[in-house]
């Protein structure tokens, strides 16, 4: 009984001693934090998607406090959202650039040449490391949905063609496409650029052709159409700055062969069915 | 130790070996075929540079692209003809590469022209990897790493032992089974040039003990040197692998992230001997190799001498072609090679087999839940997790998976092969690998 009361009164006494140590120490040594960091992580969405380039949303609301960000930084927050903090902050929301994840591929299953089956379980990563997945195109989109898996907004969705639709208004340009994409096909691009190469194989002329139908078979074309040096061929493929507003118009897609080079205002592809999208090009 | 009295690795798994359809064939060789594509890249290291215009004629076992840096090797023609085209061309892996395309002579009698011997014995180190490179020479096991990258000592290390790899493990394949039985001589002396140049006093060759004709032919052929031994060993996969072998045959463990050189040993596979061989006494490169063709869907079985390049449908034709019911025709072994997408893809200096299987055996069984009973970490001869692995890779958690050293991984697919619930083990450890590999390239 005695051994007991001893037991229980060294651990009562040590945890009283660091109880109150702890207290102290909180006291004295505490860090004093800025109350607006928490006011403001409560308005941001708080899916520490990574977008803004911060680790997190409290990482952007520190961010915000030091003046290191704009706003407008959060890319998933809505306008209305941007507004609120900027006026809390008594800043300016700074510019808003909408950005979303572009796919560099138009080759579905209606378009480019499979030459195999590939049977494994469904998913890019494993299909392009056997035999590159039988896709004809070593450099074309798989088909297989791994952004569609990876996007945390619920913005992408694979299409009967076999491509991803991006859903640009809930695009946040987070980004997590463009790292599961096994063949690299995802960039994150200014919306009001509308001006799209949809093709990434460095191929020319009928090597291009023969793998896929709106292959970019780096005619040149465009390049001759846009003002001089604005569009340049670079790897068989017409390469341009897209944060620049040039003097690019739709007419620089207007003679390319094979479609491979678009204007796209909005979202890419429609949610059209594989055959129909066939039927549609034949008439 | 097994039960058997001979020595071997611990774990590992017992596939149906399927070697007799071809085991006791002797290697035919290939007739010529009208074309020949060459990838500049045959290997991991740096594609060759091109040393031939298009239209230019050239000679068999001449060279025609250039070991551009160390870990890179040169390429000859296998043939005598013209350079048709120096463009992209179909890779085995599914990728357009660079490749040399020759169109071989029709009127050449394809002589091989053989040169005076090298004086090896005299030779110093750096020439004889020199010569090594200039020989095209890699590793003919499968992996096909150049050769010479692993006999250029780095400053201070020295070599206890040579190992070389007489095993193959892999189910259905008998190249290096029956380069054993039909050139002992030139592998043996392999072997001697190799242990004289890194200054090794004994060299020990590793051959499982269903091959008992290549154990016996190959200690005829050494005759009563006490420097060279054969070590039969106990049949399991994947033996052939270099750490597994080293840990049969000597009991020690090579460490993770080690190479075998750390603990002064070098491995190498038999058929790489004989091409040394041929190189140093005869000067000629590594133009053609064996190639197991087999498999259920082949109506002819065969173990070819194959030129390097020679498109894998010419090869197939030459084995009386395929069945109706092939489904999948897969380059290398079973177990690690790599399924083809096209049979316009050329035969490469690392091509083991070509195997031809019906819907019986790619069939997919359906994939139930895991049942923890184990089976895969006692297959795992790396002593990994991949039941963990393989969770963690559906999960996508690849910081955790590297914690769980998915990269020790060697792809074996024994895990796969033993698993009762039919899960992917290594295609999901295989795409993780992938994806870990891009990300850190990324940043």
């Amino acid at each position: 009984m005695n051994d007991l009361a001893i037991a229980a009164g060294i651990m009562g006494g040590l945890g009283l001693f660091f109880g109150v140590l702890l207290a102290v120490a909180s006291r004295l040594l505490k860090v004093p934090e800025d109350p607006r960091l928490d006011v403001l992580e409560g308005m941001l969405p708080g899916t520490n998607c990574g977008a803004c380039g911060q680790p997190g949303c409290r990482g952007f609301a520190e961010a915000l406090l030091e003046g290191r960000s704009a706003p407008s930084g959060c890319t998933v927050s809505s306008p209305t959202g941007v507004e609120k903090i900027a006026g809390f902050l008594g800043v300016a929301a700074g510019e808003r650039v909408v950005r979303v994840a572009r796919l560099h591929c138009a080759g579905g299953r209606a378009q480019a040449e499979q030459i195999a089956a590939y049977e494994g379980f469904a998913n890019c990563r494993a299909a392009s490391v056997v035999a590159g997945g039988g896709k004809g195109c070593a450099w074309g989109c798989l088909g297989l949905g791994d952004c569609e898996v990876a996007c945390t907004f619920d913005a992408i969705a694979m299409n009967d063609n076999g491509l991803p639709v991006v859903d640009v208004a809930k695009c946040t340009a987070c980004g997590d496409c463009v790292d599961a994409c096994p063949r690299d096909l995802f960039e994150i691009l200014p919306l009001s650029q509308p001006l799209l190469v949809q093709c990434k194989a460095p191929l020319a002329g009928d090597a291009a052709r023969e793998l896929c139908r709106v292959a970019c078979d780096a005619c040149g074309r465009c390049a001759q159409d846009a003002p001089e040096g604005v569009i340049r061929m670079v790897d068989n493929l017409p390469v341009f700055d897209p944060f620049t507003p040039a003097e690019l118009g739709p007419e620089v897609t207007f003679r390319c062969p094979t479609g491979a080079i678009q204007w796209v205002p909005r979202g890419q592809f429609t949610a059209v069915r594989a055959d129909r999208g066939f039927e549609e090009e034949l008439t | 130790m097994s039960l058997l009295g001979l020595a071997t690795f611990r774990h590992g798994v017992h596939p149906d070996e399927h070697k007799e359809a071809t085991e006791d064939l002797r290697i035919e060789r290939m007739p010529f075929v009208r074309s020949y594509v060459l990838p500049l890249g045959q290997h991991g290291g740096k594609p060759a540079k091109p040393v031939v215009r298009v239209g230019q004629s050239v000679l068999r076992g001449e060279l025609i692209a250039a070991a551009d840096g160390f870990v890179s090797t040169c390429l000859h023609a296998p043939v005598d003809g013209r350079v048709t085209a120096i463009d992209r061309r179909r890779h085995p892996n599914g990728a357009l590469v660079e490749a040399i395309e020759i169109e071989a002579d029709a009127f050449s009698p394809q002589t091989v022209r053989e040169g005076e011997p090298l004086d090896v014995d005299v030779m110093p180190r750096e020439q004889f990897v020199a010569e090594v490179q200039r020989a095209g020479l890699v590793g003919l096991g499968g992996a096909a790493f150049p050769a010479h990258v692993k006999y250029a000592l780095p400053e201070g290390r020295k070599v206890r032992e040579l190992v070389i790899n007489g095993c193959e493990c892999e189910p259905y394949l008998t190249c290096d089974h029956r380069t054993m039985v039909e050139r002992p001589a030139a592998v043996v002396r392999g072997v001697r040039i190799l242990a004289r140049q890194l200054g090794v006093e004994r060299s020990t060759i590793g051959v499982e003990a269903n091959k008992p004709d290549a154990v016996e032919v190959l200690r005829a052929a050494i005759g009563d040197d006490p420097q060279v031994r054969v070590v039969p060993l106990e049949v399991k996969y994947p033996q052939g692998a270099e750490k597994m072998l080293i840990k049969a045959i000597f009991g020690v463990e090579v460490p993770a992230g080690k190479l075998p050189l750390d603990i002064e040993m070098v491995v190498n596979n038999v058929g790489t001997m004989a091409s040394l061989a041929d190189w140093f006494d005869r000067r000629v490169p590594l133009i053609e190799r064996v190639v197991t063709v087999a498999g259920p869907g082949i109506e002819r079985p065969a173990n070819l001498l194959v030129p390097v390049g020679t498109p894998v449908g010419e090869v197939l034709r030459q084995a009386g072609g395929l069945s109706q019911d092939t489904r999948e025709v897969v380059m290398g072994g079973p177990m690690m090679g790599q399924s083809l997408a096209s049979l316009d893809v050329p035969v490469l200096k690392g091509t083991s087999g070509l195997l031809a299987f019906t819907a019986q055996e790619t069939a997919h069984p359906n994939e139930y839940a895991c049942l923890k009973c184990g089976r895969c970490l006692d297959a795992c001869a790396n002593f990994l997790n991949p039941s963990r692995l393989a969770r963690l890779s559906k999960a996508g958690r690849h910081a955790e998976l590297e914690q769980a050293f998915v990269m020790d991984c060697m792809e074996c697919g024994a895990c796969s092969f033993a698993c009762p619930s039919n899960i992917p083990i290594v295609q999901l450890i295989r795409a993780s690998k992938s994806a870990i590999r891009s990300r850190r390239a990324r940043s």
